[in-house]
Order: C-alpha cells, then sequence, then structure tokens
C-alpha cells in the first residue's frame, strides 16, 4: 500500500459514485392541522445533479428536503436513494451517507473547525490519520488556509462559516448532499462568490444535490432542474431553468418566476456563449493612420489601445490619434469577462454608463467586445426561438 | 459546656492578655493559633465539595431525566424549590433523628440547598443549546446519546459551571450552620467562642477566604477547559 492510498482515500478524484433519489407519492399531513403539508409529491433527481426546491414559504420546500434523511417522516408514500428505500434504514446510519447544510449552518461553537469539518467522519469510525487528511483535503478544496482550521467558529467571518457548514456537510463524501438555504444568511456579494465556488465544487465532485431556497434567481442559477412548489406542498412544475422561464406551467409559476423572466435568462449564459463584436487593437508606437483608418471603419468608431501582454488600456477615438504615431493615452474601460454570466455583464455596462465593454479572458486579454445592442438581439433571438440546450450549472461555470 | 470551651481556647493565650480578657481584635493572639482553625477549615471543606459534589450527580441525573420528559421540569423544580426554602437550622433539626449527630446528617441537609440551582442551571444550559447546532447534530447522523454528550452538555458547561459556583459559595456559608447537626465546620469554632471577636473574626475571614478561593478555582477550570468560550471573546 502507497502512502498515497492511505493518505487520500477519499479523494476527489476518487469520489463515490453520486446517488439517484426519487420520492414516490408522498404526502406529509401534521396531527392536528387541516392542511397537508405536502401532497402527493413524486421527484424524480438523477445523479449528479442540483434538483433546487424553491418556492414561497410555507410551501413544504423545507419539509420536502428533510423527508430525505428521515428528519420528518412522511405520512405515506416512499423515498428512494440509489433505487432503495430509506424508510427501513436506521435513521442515524441514513444520515451519515447523506451530506447536511443548513442555512443557520449550525456549526458547533465549542469545536475548532477541523473538529467540525471531521464530524461525520468520526461518526463513520474512520481513523484518525484518514480524518485527518480528509480534513485537510476539504480546507484546501473550500480555499481555507490550513491556519484556519485551529480556529472556532466565532472567529471566523460569516463566508467562512458557510464554507466550513460546506466542507463539514461533504466530509463524509456523501453521494447525496441536501442543502436549505445554504448561502441565504449572507449579504448579496459574498452569496453570489459563494454560489459560484459552489458550482465550481460540484463541477468537480459531481454529487447529487436536493437544495432548498426561496430565491427564484438562486434557483435559476443553480439547479439542473427545479422544482416549483406552491402552498400545501404541492408540486407546480419540475423542469429545468431555461424551461421553467420560457414555459411556466401555469400562471402561479409564471407569476413566482416574475415578470422579468425574459431577463433572468441571461443568468442562464455566459458571455462566452454568446458571439461578440472583434475590436480593433492598436499599440503604443502603431501607426496613427492606420489606427485612424480602423477607428472610422469600426462600428464603434474607436480603436482599443492595449498593453504587450493584449490587456486594455484606454479607448482612442480619432481626435486622441493626431501624431505620427499612437501615444500612451490614460484611460478608463469597462471589463468583463468571458466567464461572467450575462446578467452581471449587462449590470457592469448599465452600470459603467457605456454601450460598450471589453471581454476579457482568464489572462486578462482582449477577447472582444461586448455590447447592449449584442445582448438584447440574443434575447429577442431567443425569444423567437426554441428553447436552447443550456449548459447544466456546473457546466456553466466550468 | 460553653464556658469550659471558652477557657480551653483562651487558656493558650500568651501576649497582651488584657485584648484578649476583654474580646477584642487581638492580631497577636489570631498569630497564636491560627493554627487551630485549620482542623475545622478542612472540615469545611470537606462538608462542602462533598455536598456539592452529591448536589451536583443527583442534579445532572434528574436533569437527564427531564431533557427527554419535559412534564418532569415541574415537579422537580417544585420538590427541590420547596427543600431550598425550609430553613436550614429546621432542617438539621429534622433530619437528627432519623440520620443521627454527625457529618451525614449535615452532607445531606446541604446537599438538598444545591439541588435546585444546579438542577435550573443544568436544564437552562441545555435549553440555550442553539437550535441549528443540534438539527445539524442529528441531521449528520449523530444519536440522541452522541448529541448529548458531545454537543449539548459541552455547550452548556458555562451555565453548568455557573450553577456549581452558586451552589458552592452558598454551601460554604450554610456550612458555618452544619454544626447543629455536628457536622463541625468553621461554625463550631465560632460558637465555641461567640463573645471573643478574634475568634469569631478569624473564622469568618477563613470562611469568606475559602468561598472565593473554590469560586476562583472552579472558574479556573472552566477557563482553561472552554478555550472556545474565550475566542467568542
Amino acid at each position: 500500500m502507497t502512502s498515497a492510498d492511505t493518505a487520500h482515500p477519499e479523494g476527489p478524484s476518487a469520489n463515490r459514485q453520486a446517488a439517484t433519489l426519487e420520492l414516490r407519492h408522498i404526502s406529509k399531513r401534521y396531527p392536528g392541522s387541516d392542511a397537508p403539508a405536502i401532497t402527493d409529491l413524486s421527484l424524480e433527481v438523477a445523479a449528479g445533479e442540483i434538483c433546487v426546491l424553491v418556492g414561497p414559504s410555507g410551501c413544504g420546500k423545507t419539509t420536502a428536503m428533510r423527508l430525505v434523511n428521515r428528519m420528518i417522516e412522511p405520512t405515506s408514500g416512499d423515498i428512494l436513494v440509489d433505487g432503495r428505500s430509506i424508510i427501513d434504514r436506521k435513521p442515524s446510519e441514513l444520515r451519515r451517507e447523506i451530506g447536511y447544510a443548513i442555512q443557520q449552518i449550525g456549526l458547533f461553537p465549542h469545536q475548532t473547525v477541523a473538529e467540525n469539518i471531521a464530524t461525520v467522519p468520526k461518526l463513520l469510525g474512520w481513523e484518525k490519520r484518514r480524518v485527518a487528511a480528509r480534513v485537510e483535503e476539504l480546507m484546501e478544496l473550500i480555499g481555507l488556509e490550513s491556519a484556519m482550521a485551529a480556529r472556532y467558529p466565532a472567529q471566523l467571518s460569516g463566508g467562512q462559516r458557510q464554507r466550513v457548514g460546506v466542507a463539514r456537510a461533504l466530509a463524509g463524501d456523501p453521494p447525496l448532499l441536501l442543502m436549505d438555504e445554504p448561502f441565504g444568511a449572507i449579504d448579496p456579494i459574498n452569496r453570489e462568490r459563494l454560489q459560484n465556488e459552489f458550482l465550481r465544487l460540484q463541477g468537480e465532485i459531481r454529487k447529487t444535490v436536493v437544495f432548498v431556497t426561496h430565491d427564484i434567481d438562486e434557483a435559476i442559477k443553480m439547479g439542473d432542474r427545479i422544482a416549483v412548489m406552491r402552498k400545501g406542498g404541492v408540486l407546480a412544475q419540475y423542469a429545468p431553468p431555461a424551461e421553467l422561464l420560457m414555459a411556466p406551467a401555469d400562471a402561479f409559476v409564471e407569476d413566482f418566476v416574475g415578470a422579468d423572466r425574459a431577463l433572468k435568462r441571461l443568468a442562464l449564459q455566459r458571455v462566452r456563449d454568446i458571439d461578440l463584436w472583434d475590436v480593433p487593437i492598436v499599440r503604443v508606437g502603431d501607426s496613427a493612420a492606420e489606427a485612424r483608418r480602423l477607428a472610422a471603419a469600426s462600428p464603434i468608431q474607436h480603436v482599443l489601445l492595449v498593453d504587450g501582454e493584449r490587456r486594455p488600456v484606454s479607448w482612442l477615438q480619432p481626435t486622441d490619434l493626431t501624431g505620427d504615431r499612437v501615444e500612451y493615452h490614460e484611460g478608463r474601460v469597462t471589463m468583463v469577462e468571458l466567464d461572467d454570466i450575462l446578467r452581471d455583464a449587462l449590470a457592469d455596462l448599465l452600470q459603467g454608463q457605456v454601450m460598450y465593454g471589453v471581454v476579457t479572458d482568464h489572462g486578462g486579454r482582449v477577447a472582444g467586445v461586448l455590447s447592449v445592442e449584442i445582448i438584447s438581439e440574443f434575447l429577442a433571438h431567443q425569444a423567437s426561438g426554441q428553447i436552447d440546450e443550456a449548459p447544466t450549472p456546473a457546466e456553466r461555470l466550468a | 459546656m460553653l464556658p469550659l470551651a471558652q477557657v480551653h481556647i483562651r487558656d493558650r493565650t500568651a501576649q497582651d492578655p488584657s485584648c484578649v480578657a476583654q474580646n477584642g481584635f487581638c492580631p497577636d493572639w489570631i498569630r497564636d493559633h491560627i493554627g487551630d482553625y485549620m482542623s475545622p477549615l478542612l472540615r469545611h471543606v470537606e462538608l462542602t465539595v462533598v455536598s456539592v459534589l452529591a448536589g451536583f450527580v443527583i442534579a445532572f441525573a434528574l436533569a437527564l431525566l427531564a431533557r427527554r420528559r419535559r412534564w418532569l421540569i415541574g415537579p422537580v423544580t417544585g420538590v427541590t424549590g420547596v427543600m431550598y426554602t425550609i430553613p436550614s437550622l429546621a432542617l438539621f433539626a429534622i433530619l437528627l433523628p432519623i440520620t443521627g449527630f454527625g457529618f451525614v446528617t449535615g452532607v445531606i441537609a446541604l446537599t438538598s440547598y444545591n439541588l435546585l440551582v444546579i438542577f435550573r442551571n443544568i436544564m437552562a444550559g441545555l435549553d440555550n443549546v442553539p437550535e441549528a447546532a443540534k438539527d445539524a447534530a442529528t441531521g449528520m447522523g449523530m444519536t440522541d446519546h452522541q448529541r448529548l454528550w458531545q454537543v449539548e452538555l459541552p455547550l452548556a458547561i458555562p451555565e453548568i459551571v455557573a450553577g456549581v459556583r452558586v451552589a458552592t459559595t452558598t454551601t460554604v456559608g450554610l456550612a458555618a450552620l452544619a454544626f447543629i447537626a455536628g457536622a463541625g465546620g468553621l461554625g463550631q469554632q465560632i460558637i465555641t467562642d461567640i463573645v471573643f471577636k478574634s475568634n469569631i473574626v478569624t473564622a469568618s475571614v477563613l470562611c469568606i477566604l475559602l468561598a472565593a478561593a473554590l469560586d476562583l478555582l472552579i472558574l479556573g477550570a472552566q477557563r482553561a477547559a472552554l478555550p472556545w468560550r474565550r475566542a467568542a471573546g
């Protein structure tokens, strides 16, 4: 046995197979309550997919999620994980195989970050060395320095706590993960970052995830498939996000998805997914006459000054190109990245009060130009056309 | 009996006989006789420690029972509350015919006074454990037993210790009356020469110092045992 075998037996590369999940005609009625909490809910989640349960408060989405690890017992119906009913499983053993992350996180305040993450591996009776290796691996996976391992939850920021919560849920390498508004208690900027991090992570680990949220935007962003639920735990529609936006099943879904569902489709696409405009590029020392000609020929009427690495410096208009040679000009360029989602890119353009944004790649090099015009054309095209096969959330981030 | 004891204490007096004769506060006398107080002090410590430990064990068991059977909280609080209100003098008197004259009777009475405060603080500590931590513990697959010992009790320690501190300080004070049950202690020393200021002051100061020392000891132990509390600031 090599040391690598023993040190990282549960590494991301050696992930356990994701599980399928199936809810069959689940009903839940609390004693003494007239209205059922869940009404005949049937749902299938394919292995490695994120299923988002979304709906207004009181729609039973959290109840539905908690049925899966038997934190709540159904009144009738069956739940199958990997084709096997969970009803005859011992709850504590079942739960150790299902990752669990909740909005309030519920980190144990008296335990360090490392101890918190080690909870399920310890319950599973892993050897000390294997637990330590797993903790280290997860710290790296969620991007926390190893110095943080000895900290207590009270010493962490909100975002760091959420990350630890997710790491703890993943620690036992569960084939199925339950997340109840895991990023709900975080400010919008950090929430966005955590969502992206999680999708990137999901691209690597490919767990089956049941994700509860009340926020339709988060649902659209995170979900491979979205289950919209309404009061009484009734499933209103279960569909991929693009389909939900293009073809809401009924007035309730349409209303819940919102009047701006056309705009929401922008959240499904990245800048790299649409056709960008080319941009005429000049460098310091290039012929000014040639630059003027390029600017005149371009629909933008500008040329873009770049540095030696092809990174944008400033926009130049013909009046900036007076001499023989192109000279250095200080300037302000609104930039978006190929990986940005279209909605955010549009927001950047509007915020910068500019018509054009320079699109850059990972290295900050110019890849093209995005304009408000391109985006509106894209939307018009989509509205008239069929539902494109949208990439999965993890693919969108890949 | 009392005059004899008085003579016994005072006949070993050395300097400054006028101070002692006037039942005054005589530092010299105290210095020479402090050794006489060590044995009662030790007995006082025994009474306190045994009573608090016994009270803790009983209250802890009751709390674990009441944690699952919430209906027990009312009756347990009621009964221990009544015990708490019985005047100590009366309780010693009531117990004497049953358990006899001596240490055990003193301990039983003192223990009964500890139950209420320790029980209530254990329950409060358990009740104040964040719901989310409990939910996460169960949701990750801890059994009820594991959740209790690994999450709830550790998090309840600050409140439990607070209860033990109050119980300890109270018991040091109450134990000064345990001589009535024949259990000895510093109270015995006070009553032996109730008119002699030096005697009263010495015994009382030792009582106060004992209470303070035990309190600091428990507090220090808690600090050392709970690094996460320091982290929380």
